[in-house]
């Protein structure tokens, strides 16, 4: 087949790319060539336009074992115990076909955490639909939660937290992202960095078929009016085959016959072979008769480039094919020597006794494309309203507006799907500020939770990234766990638009900024550019999933009330800003101004304050303020515990929506015992935290004195109905 | 006591059960589905999971399976055997139980706690549960509805063969407190011997306080009794 200008555009290669490649390989490539330049050089595979801003992130500190670059990032948690975690997008894939994009790309992130020797222990996800209006939906939301739900029930590893928001900037590009969590001894973790000459390269898992042919091209194009037309290049996913895959992997780590490990991810054989043997500084030679095929006839370009779902490729030890060929065969999976290990640096691919295909491996790697694409800074937008110009509504009727909101609905339609207690170690689940999970046989526990807000990177991306890590630190610290480190998922438009590319970059400094301070490096995570369709960008949209370590199981908290008579004290300042507020949106429709802004010596000062009370075991139950304000927390203790709240009027802010609905940041509410106000209190000054008295626990009644009393079983009843009714 | 837990490919509260009854004290033993003889066992589990990844009929292709001829041998001379969710549907393919379970009703996977009331605790699994007592148990299937025909549900009616019923957390037994259509809200059942229990509800998972709850134990230690 002739490499016309229109099949390298099929590939999804720009005219100079295609030079480059002519260039480095010295001649014109084959079809099977160009497909693997193409799987390899995608914006999914390559990240050549966000390397450059992705190296400005901390990624070290003397929690992490290892930072970016192997599947997933690799923290210590203490006691020759570490934690592997990792989150990614399949928005594209599930946009298209919601039940199977959603259920591999909870699939694909197990394996990133297994492959390296962890077994996952906990699964989050964050979901983003378009309007709820939106024709398309309702049929996405069902398919993508049953699609998660169907693939980690299955496996058998719990689903324990999430978010899921509606916006229409998402109508026609969803984002589903899914994180993993795994656990493993310190001293017994794999890495895909290849070592040794003349090695066998071993196939294992699933059977090779036609899907998933160039998925990775695919999410790394926008969509266009025949996206549906992209169905074939989806996966399909077997999660009990990867149960077994994953056991079957397990008992093989047991003993010391893996080099390196790898899973077949976006851009399967190519970029698992690929990331090997460069990262080894090696080749390697594959026979692709060998390959396991689930259909006939399947050429070395299918192959090469099939997306199939469940399956891994291992180097192994001189003469322990055998031992390793038992254990898969135990699991029931393919097992086939496919290759070797040579010195050549190249990638050679020999079919039917031929050589089909030979790629220098440094062509494919360190010498594709990256880009310094242009990008605008943006300006941090006005505040142009006056909230007394605003038609005025009562405290009540607003309160029961946002409740009743698809986005602060009771989720419980969402998470009842998901099974959250398999493996018996889920301390805490969905619905309270972090999910807890406690280590096998261990007192110590892990704190996880996934956060975005794109609202606020929409308005100003530098401080909506610094945000969203402020956020998630919050929300750790609201469980009782100490911040270790985060992974992202960073969800964009088109990079090669300046404005989209302004907003990575800045978001990503954000992000840096915040990094940095807290001591919360980001170990691991994954670019999604192009989401959008036809020029429309999406919202900015980066995601970030935070771990904690909690020392002690029994010292966890959440954000239930406890006791009657016991007082609620805020602990930071609150001066109503509601600009992108919820607030402003559910009741105005309005997305203007700027985000709250963040103070990072506040949020540490106050996080650390508050995490030594807890510590202290002074404090009955913690929540942080964020989206909604003072009043959607209180509802939030309210409603997950049934007590009710007598809560104090604004002391001084004159505006009461600004008081109640405001959403400064770096805020959390703390119940205590009236008999240690004093002590507290003491800490707190000690520590120059800001706090003060906001409430005071009671029966029945979610009550303002002189503005509102709401029985808490109609705030509950408001809460409830939206899903139901969807 | 001696325990083995039965190990498909696709179990996955196999470990969670081994752990529940270790920490009751059992001496448990994992068997592996291609085993073609039982250790010796005083109680047999069969566990919950995704037993070949439901393919054909949840539980369909494990009650094919070697080590079900043993556990059927077993259970025939009266050895205690124990079903949980996938573990029930198996033991209703394999004929040691009857009826089936279909797919929930409202055609969605459920997982959260529910309640159920233990209405019959004469039974060698129920007897340290007071009569009617409340139990918060967590729930995780696809399908759990459970269904037989009208003289099998008035004989386990009328022979006290059903231990657990879905109620709410006030004891009520009605539609609402319903989570998965079950006739009559069963969420366990016996065969007649009453050495065979087969139910829906995870007890594993409500055998520590600061996981859950300690609302499942007791059915364990029944058996040490």
């Amino acid at each position: 087949m002739k490499i016309t200008n229109a099949v390298v555009e099929k590939h999804g290669l720009k005219t100079e790319e295609y030079s480059k490649i002519k260039e480095l390989l010295k001649r014109e490539p084959n079809l099977l060539e160009l497909g693997i330049f193409s799987a390899m050089w995608n914006e999914h595979c390559s990240y050549k336009s966000s390397r450059i801003h992705l190296k400005n992130l901390p990624t070290k500190g003397k929690q992490v074992i290892q930072g970016p670059g192997e599947n997933a990032g690799v923290i210590d948690i203490g006691d020759n115990d570490a934690i592997i975690f990792k989150i990614e997008s399949h928005n594209h894939p599930s946009y298209i076909e919601p039940y199977q994009g959603a259920a591999t790309g909870v699939g694909g992130i197990l394996r990133d955490v297994f492959t390296m020797g962890a077994r996952p222990i906990a699964l989050l996800n964050s979901i983003h639909f378009g309007s709820p209006d939106h024709p398309k939906t309702r049929t996405l939301l069902n398919g993508v939660v049953s699609g998660i739900g169907g693939y980690g029930n299955c496996i058998g590893i719990p689903t324990v937290a999430g978010e899921i928001k509606f916006n229409s900037t998402y109508n026609e590009n969803i984002l589903v992202n899914a994180m993993a969590v795994g656990c493993v001894k310190k001293d017994k973790i794999f890495y895909s960095k290849a070592k040794g000459l003349n090695k066998s390269v071993v196939y294992v898992g699933s059977k090779t078929g036609r899907d998933g042919i160039h998925g990775a091209s695919m999410a790394s194009a926008e969509f266009d009016e025949n996206s549906e037309d992209k169905k074939p290049t989806v996966q399909v996913g077997d999660p009990f085959t990867e149960k077994l895959l994953m056991e079957a992997c397990l008992e093989l780590m047991k003993g010391n016959s893996i080099i390196s490990i790898q899973d077949m991810g976006a851009a399967g054989l190519t970029s698992s072979s690929v990331e090997m043997v460069s990262k080894g500084d090696l080749g390697m030679e594959l026979y692709l008769d060998k390959v396991p095929c689930r259909e006939e006839d399947m050429t070395p370009y299918e192959m090469m480039l099939s997306e199939s779902q469940e399956r891994m490729l291992i180097i192994l030890e001189d003469k322990k094919e055998e031992e390793a060929k038992k254990i898969f065969e135990k699991w029931d999976l393919d097992f086939a020597v496919i290759g070797k290990t040579t010195n050549t640096n190249n990638l050679t691919l020999k079919f039917k006794n031929e050589i089909v295909g030979e790629i220098p491996i440094d062509a494919l790697a360190s010498k594709a494309p990256i880009y310094n694409r242009k990008w605008t800074k943006s300006k941090l937008p006005e505040k142009k309203i006056n909230i007394k110009d605003l038609k005025k509504i009562k405290l009540e009727d607003a309160l029961f507006k946002i409740l009743f909101s698809p986005n602060q609905s009771n989720k419980s339609w969402v998470t009842d799907q998901f099974d959250q207690m398999v493996m018996t170690d889920t301390a805490q689940r969905s619905g309270s500020d972090a999910a807890i999970i406690r280590i096998h046989k261990k007192e110590k526990a892990i704190a996880v939770t996934v956060d975005s807000s794109a609202n606020y990177c929409k308005a100003h991306p530098y401080t909506g990234g610094k945000q969203i890590v402020c956020e998630n630190w919050r929300n750790l610290i609201s469980v009782g766990a100490k911040p270790i480190a985060i992974t992202n998922c960073l969800n964009f438009g088109n990079p090669e638009n300046a404005k989209v590319m302004g907003e990575f970059a800045e978001c990503l400094l954000g992000i840096k900024e915040a990094c940095e301070f807290l001591d919360f490096p980001v170990v691991s995570g994954n670019v999604s550019f192009y989401n959008g369709t036809n020029k429309k960008n999406i919202y900015p949209t980066p995601v970030i999933g935070g771990v904690g370590l909690i020392k002690n199981t029994k010292n966890k908290i959440n954000h239930l009330l406890k006791k009657n008579g016991n007082i609620i004290l805020q602990i930071g300042k609150t001066f109503g800003h509601l600009y992108q507020s919820v607030f402003f949106e559910e009741i105005y429709s309005l997305r203007e101004g700027p985000p709250p802004e963040i103070n990072l010596s506040n949020e540490k000062n106050n996080g650390e304050a508050v995490l030594k009370l807890i510590n202290d075991r002074l404090v009955f139950s913690v929540h942080d303020i964020s989206a909604g304000g003072l009043i959607l927390a209180f509802a939030e203790m309210s409603l997950s515990s049934g007590c009710g709240l007598k809560i104090d009027r604004p002391k001084k802010l004159s505006n009461s929506m600004e008081y109640y609905f405001g959403e400064d940041q770096g805020r959390y509410l703390i119940e205590i015992e009236p008999i240690n106000l004093n002590k507290v209190k003491k800490i707190l000054e000690e520590n120059n935290i800001f706090n003060e008295s906001v409430a005071t626990v009671q029966n029945d009644y979610f009550e303002i004195p002189d503005t509102l009393k709401i029985h808490i079983n109609d705030l509950y009843k408001a809460n409830n109905k939206w899903y139901n009714n969807y | 006591m001696n325990s083995s837990v039965i190990v498909f490919p696709g179990s996955n509260c196999d470990r969670d059960i081994a752990v529940a009854l270790e920490k009751l004290q059992f001496q448990n033993k994992m068997v592996w589905h291609k085993d073609t003889s039982l250790p010796k066992s005083d109680l047999i589990v069969v566990p919950g999971g995704f037993s070949y990844g439901d393919y054909l009929r949840s539980g369909a292709i494990a009650a094919k399976s070697n080590i079900l001829n043993e556990v059927i041998k077993a259970a025939n001379d009266g050895c205690l055997v124990l079903g949980i969710c996938n573990g029930f549907q198996i033991l209703t393919e394999t004929g040691l139980l009857r009826g089936v379970l279909l797919r929930n009703i409202n055609l969605k996977f459920l997982g959260k706690d529910i309640y159920v009331k233990a209405v019959n605790i004469d039974n060698k699994f129920c007897n340290k549960y007071k009569k009617d007592q409340l139990l918060r148990l967590n729930i995780a299937h696809n399908e759990g509805n459970y269904f037989t025909n009208p003289n099998h549900l008035k004989e386990l009616e009328d022979k006290n063969l059903i231990p657990f019923k879905y109620c709410d957390e006030n004891g009520n037994i009605n539609e609402q407190s319903n989570p998965n259509g079950s006739l009559n809200n069963i969420a366990g059942i016996f065969n007649e011997k009453k050495n065979i229990l087969g139910i829906m509800p995870h007890p594993e998972r409500m055998v520590d306080q600061i996981i859950s709850n300690n609302d499942g134990a007791n059915l364990f230690a029944s058996l040490l009794n």
